[in-house]
């Protein structure tokens, strides 16, 4: 996205999965295996981070009166 | 329509950065901070800064627990993502003089109409380039941009660092004034488990309710987000759009499948940025998809029509859905809303859903065609004393 250079570090992926990568990215919008690499591990990690936080019941207690009040709750 | 071909998992809202920040002092540490704020140096802010103070302390802003320090400045603007690679794309920044007197490691209280509201902890005060911020953030460093303008305008240093609100501004139109940890619990009452977000600044017209009621028919409810607060000129008044959805809801929508509710917040008009920055703050919300339209947030020519959408490419890992709709019309032999992904027909038979020419039809007195907008929410418009924001 923007104009300055980023930050990258470097990890390793064994050789035929690199190319096997590269082989697939061919023709896509990926324009390196890196790219393509950061792309998946970023949908993984997104999934993962993916569960709903409980509500303390003050909190509970006092939003739900309040949501009442206002008449989006019954 | 279609789903972000990065995003077709429907994905729970877990709030952006995984916590949904509270900032907010309660009790006896809200009376210990309004002592302490009498012996802090007071900074004046502009309503608009309150109001984002506000945002950051209720979540809105989940994962910032203030203004932005410098690198992550720096990482918004250059990247569109925080220094821990988490998606952010507008800079939320405090702007400060260069003789306000504050300095780092001290803290400040931050005086909304000779109100003290929030105690903020200085981190950092830097100096940044207004040249690269609009160019990067806008796209743009045209100064008839309105986020270009603002920009210009701004103090010449930032300041940054965590806030705790102490005392809430007045929000108007307080009825529909909604908190993210309210949304979320109003939401799971409901029984919704997957919520379609939709940002507005307009009255509504039929194809917003086709947008707005396609996407409703695979999620469990609809969260209709106007946004409230300081607009361009020929834009709707608040007090406008808030009738005209009433209405729509009233006539036209199931009660147990949509809820609305405002967002206090500056439009900046920065387009693709702002799409990403909008479904951040609806994913706080605790939507699971949010809608993306044509030109969203965008003003003029600035933006190509489907910008907005092409961005969320670099944001895989956003954490909601994003829904995409081409440009849609009315077409009078499908006798419906199509988009030219739907429809067979010539432009002879299409009506497009112009706000220019909507805006002039009712600017006339003249309820445009039902098949454009609901006579409802034309009559409101009509009867409005004064429907537009003027110029500034």
């Amino acid at each position: 996205m923007g104009k300055e250079e980023k930050k990258f570090t470097t990890v390793s992926i064994p050789t035929p999965l690199f190319k096997k990568v590269e082989e697939r990215i061919r023709g896509t919008g990926f324009t390196s295996v890196s790219s393509y690499v950061a792309y998946v591990l970023r949908e993984v990690v997104s999934e993962e981070e993916s569960e709903a936080e409980p509500f303390s019941k003050e909190d509970e207690k006092r939003v739900k009166e309040r949501l009442r009040a206002l008449g989006y709750l019954d | 329509m279609s789903l972000g071909k990065s995003q077709q998992i429907s994905i729970s809202a877990k709030p952006h950065g995984g916590t949904l920040i509270n900032r907010v002092l309660v009790d006896e540490k809200k009376e210990k901070a309004q002592d302490k704020a009498k012996e802090l140096l007071p900074l004046a802010i502009t309503e608009e800064t309150a109001k984002e103070v506000q945002n950051i302390a209720h979540g809105v802003f989940s994962p910032l627990d203030g203004f932005l320090t410098r690198q992550n400045y720096l990482s918004t603007v250059n990247k569109g993502r925080l220094t821990d690679d988490t998606p952010w794309t507008i800079p939320i920044t405090l702007d400060v003089s260069p003789d306000s007197q504050i300095s780092e490691g001290k803290d400040v209280v931050l005086v909304y109409q000779e109100k003290p509201i929030a105690i903020m902890h200085i981190e950092d005060i830097y100096d940044y380039d207004k040249r690269k911020l609009a160019d990067e953030v806008f796209g743009t460093t045209d100064l008839q941009h309105p986020g270009v303008a603002k920009v210009y305008g701004m103090k010449e240093l930032l300041a940054g660092g965590k806030i705790d609100l102490i005392e809430e501004i007045d929000i108007p139109f307080s009825r529909y004034y909604l908190k993210p940890l309210e949304t979320r619990l109003l939401f799971r009452e409901m029984g919704w488990k997957t919520v379609v977000g939709f940002q507005t600044r307009n009255v509504p017209h039929v194809g917003h309710e086709y947008v707005q009621k396609t996407a409703l028919t695979f999620t469990d409810g609809l969260f209709i987000n106007p946004v409230i607060g300081k607009k361009k000129s020929g834009d709707f008044r608040d007090k406008v759009i808030l009738e005209t959805y009433e209405a729509l809801i009233d006539y036209y929508y199931l009660k147990d499948s949509v809820v609305m509710a405002i967002l206090p917040m500056e439009m900046r008009y920065a387009g693709p940025r702002e799409a990403i920055h909008h479904a951040i703050i609806r994913k706080n919300f605790g939507c699971s998809h949010f809608i993306v339209g044509r030109d969203h947030a965008g003003v003029g020519n600035y933006y190509s029509p489907y910008a907005a959408q092409e961005i969320f490419e670099h944001f895989p890992d956003l954490g909601i859905t994003p829904i995409f709709f081409k440009s849609f019309f009315y077409c009078r032999k499908c006798l419906g809303v199509m988009s030219e992904k739907t429809c067979p027909h010539g432009n002879e038979d299409h009506i497009n859903f112009s706000g220019t020419r909507i805006r002039e039809m009712l600017i006339k007195g003249e309820v445009p065609d039902k098949e454009l907008m609901r006579p409802e929410v034309a009559k409101i418009v009509i009867e409005s004393k004064n429907p537009y924001v003027g110029e500034a």
